[in-house]
């Protein structure tokens, strides 16, 4: 039995648009095992991405806690916040989020910038993490030189580069081909399998529930079903 | 730091179109600047030039009634005085009234008065030969190509009739500060042929405009002056003394308003490209709200990326602005060969530069400081999904 890395109590989160308020989560509660590989599933609007975001600590619930390695991530101000983030997540967005003017080997390279690293140990990192993801001969070449699965692939390597506690990916294959996304799946869950990474992924994908350990599925705010598979 | 630099520096250049106009826009109006800058300097150059070691004493009540020139011995005998000269406003015409440049009927020690006109040996001999002989400066030889032995033919205005001067000589300027745009005769010509003309109350012979005394220890000028005025107050013509400095900025005064018009039209412009600059940053940086919303989720902390953000504006505005003050020389140069000579001394001061640099600088801070807040305060769920 796995202890939880993520313990989530009672959360609410709702947003005040077009002058109403909405109710986006409702008390849910949620343990996430640590070197697990959690999927939420869900329809769109059913709060999933929203829920990833709280994990994430780049968004604050109303109310309830969320506890990560036993931190309360909910009383951190924004720049506690963040300095934990560099420390503690790791991200994977849909569209990659690379920055167009930086090769492959600096945009890994980035989150390392803020770990006290000196520039030479911060380059062989980065490099090995892009040879780890099958990158190694094109650690020069800018985003728009790569394909959407190489760059999601550079996007995995920057999540893992400074060795986080979490990695949180929302839908990091909605935009890429049917043999990239399974690519991209595959590599994910090497990295939960070999490399013991707790994952937590929002996606549509089916397929993406074959390599998680843990699914749970939300509807309306409300979390519907969680069950664990033998994986 | 590096990372920043480089950063920045490619940023800025994503866009190299934009950019470009960006820098184009910014030079200009930076150069337009020095150039405003230059011609108020210009504009002060006679006085800035002027001596605080020399005294020039006019009538009291205006300057257009003159003086006896009995009174130079009685200004020679006051405690304090060395040298005295005289000079007589003449005002003719050089073939077409645009041609104007300033004509004096001087004594004949003038130059040991003005040891910044610097004329040789030859020279001076040969002018005080010829009756009619004159000299002129070298910015005023330049611009109309007059060499020694070259004849002038001026019509008089306040003097009546045709005048005809000989070129005896070409005086240089002390340093490239000095204004030689003037022309010199004697006052002895001028007052020979004024006694042979119909008796007029406004031209009488042995008068003279202005008496210039060196003295001997310029921190006494106001005593002096005094000393001056004090002898000639109760005298048909009283006097007024001031330092040559004090004189020229008299007529400078009179320009104030265009001047401060001048001034003011030359902040606007920074003020304006301020604005243009911002704008493209702000649209620049607006365009990247994902990505700075990604750097923040990654864990960098505002200030991180405002010193990106402004990295990047004072790169642009820096390598503006260098262009311009690069620029700056050639273009006054341009400006005054332009303006017909109306600025004899056009030089780019050492302080236009100054200023430059600061405005430049300035825009680029100020230009990065919106856009910096811009992302500050957005929300990182909400940069996230802002589409690039």
């Amino acid at each position: 039995m796995r202890s939880n890395l993520v313990e989530i109590n009672n959360i609410k989160k709702s947003y005040f648009r077009g002058g109403q308020i909405i109710e986006v989560l409702r008390n849910i509660n949620l343990g996430v095992p640590e070197g697990g590989f959690t999927v939420l599933m869900g329809p769109s609007g059913s709060g999933k991405s929203t829920l990833l975001n709280l994990i994430a600590g780049i968004d604050k619930p109303d109310s309830g806690s969320l506890k990560i390695s036993g931190l309360d991530i909910t009383g951190l101000d924004e720049g506690e916040l963040a300095e934990w983030r560099s420390g503690n997540i790791g991200f994977i967005f849909q569209f990659y989020n690379l920055m167009p003017v930086l090769t492959a080997r600096q945009n890994v390279e980035l989150p390392l910038l803020l770990s006290g690293l000196p520039a030479k140990s911060r380059r062989l990192r980065a490099e090995f993490v892009l040879e780890v993801v099958g990158l190694q001969d094109r650690l020069h070449h800018y985003p728009n030189e790569l394909s959407g699965g190489q760059q999601q692939r550079v996007a995995i390597a920057r999540a893992v580069v400074s060795d986080p506690t979490l990695i949180v990916a929302d839908e990091p294959t909605g935009d890429l081909d049917k043999q990239s996304a399974k690519d991209i799946l595959n590599l994910l869950h090497r990295l939960n399998l070999e490399a013991g990474k707790t994952i937590v992924m929002v996606t549509h994908d089916i397929n993406a529930t074959h390599a998680a350990q843990k699914v749970v599925n939300l509807d309306k705010g409300e979390l519907v079903d969680e069950r664990t598979t033998d994986h | 730091m590096i990372f920043i630099l480089r950063t920045a520096f490619n940023n800025a250049f994503r866009h190299w179109v934009r950019t470009c106009l960006t820098i184009l826009g910014l030079t200009v109006a930076i150069l337009a600047f020095g150039l405003l800058q230059t011609v108020i300097t210009a504009w002060y150059s006679k006085a800035a030039s002027a001596s605080t070691a020399r005294l020039v004493t006019r009538n009291a009540t205006s300057l257009i009634f003159d003086l006896p020139i009995h009174y130079k011995e009685q200004i020679s005998g006051i405690q304090g005085i060395g040298e005295v000269a005289f000079a007589q406003w003449f005002g003719g015409v050089f073939k077409d009234p645009k041609n104007f440049f300033p004509q004096f009927a001087v004594s004949k020690n003038y130059l040991k008065v003005f040891p910044d006109f610097i004329l040789n040996e030859d020279d001076q001999l040969a002018w005080i030969k010829e009756r009619r002989g004159a000299i002129v400066g070298r910015q005023l030889a330049d611009r109309f190509d007059f060499k020694v032995g070259d004849k002038i033919p001026l019509q008089g205005t306040l003097y009546p009739g045709n005048w005809e001067f000989i070129i005896s000589g070409i005086y240089e300027g002390s340093d490239a500060t000095k204004v030689t745009d003037r022309m010199f005769f004697h006052w002895d010509y001028l007052n020979s042929r004024l006694a042979g003309m119909p008796a007029n109350p406004l031209l009488k012979p042995n008068t003279v405009g202005v008496f210039i005394s060196t003295i001997e220890l310029p921190e006494f000028a106001a005593r002096v002056s005094d000393l001056i005025d004090y002898s000639f107050e109760n005298s048909n013509a009283p006097t007024f003394t001031e330092t040559e400095q004090a004189f020229q900025l008299g007529f400078v005064a009179m320009s104030d308003q265009i001047i401060e018009a001048i001034r003011t039209v030359s902040y606007v412009i920074v003020f304006i490209i301020l604005a243009v600059m911002a704008n493209t940053m702000s649209m620049s940086v607006r365009e990247r709200t994902r990505e700075f919303a990604t750097m923040k989720a990654l864990g960098f902390k505002p200030n991180f990326l405002t010193a990106l953000i402004l990295s990047e504006s004072i790169l642009i505005a820096i390598i503006g602005g260098s262009i311009a003050v690069i620029l700056t020389p050639p273009s006054a140069k341009a400006f005054q060969l332009a303006t017909d000579s109306i600025f004899p001394i056009f030089l780019v001061s050492q302080q236009t530069v100054i200023l430059q640099i600061i405005s430049s600088i300035t825009v680029g801070i100020l230009a990065g400081v919106f856009p910096s807040l811009q992302v500050y305060r957005v929300r990182v769920v909400d940069g996230l999904r802002a589409i690039s």
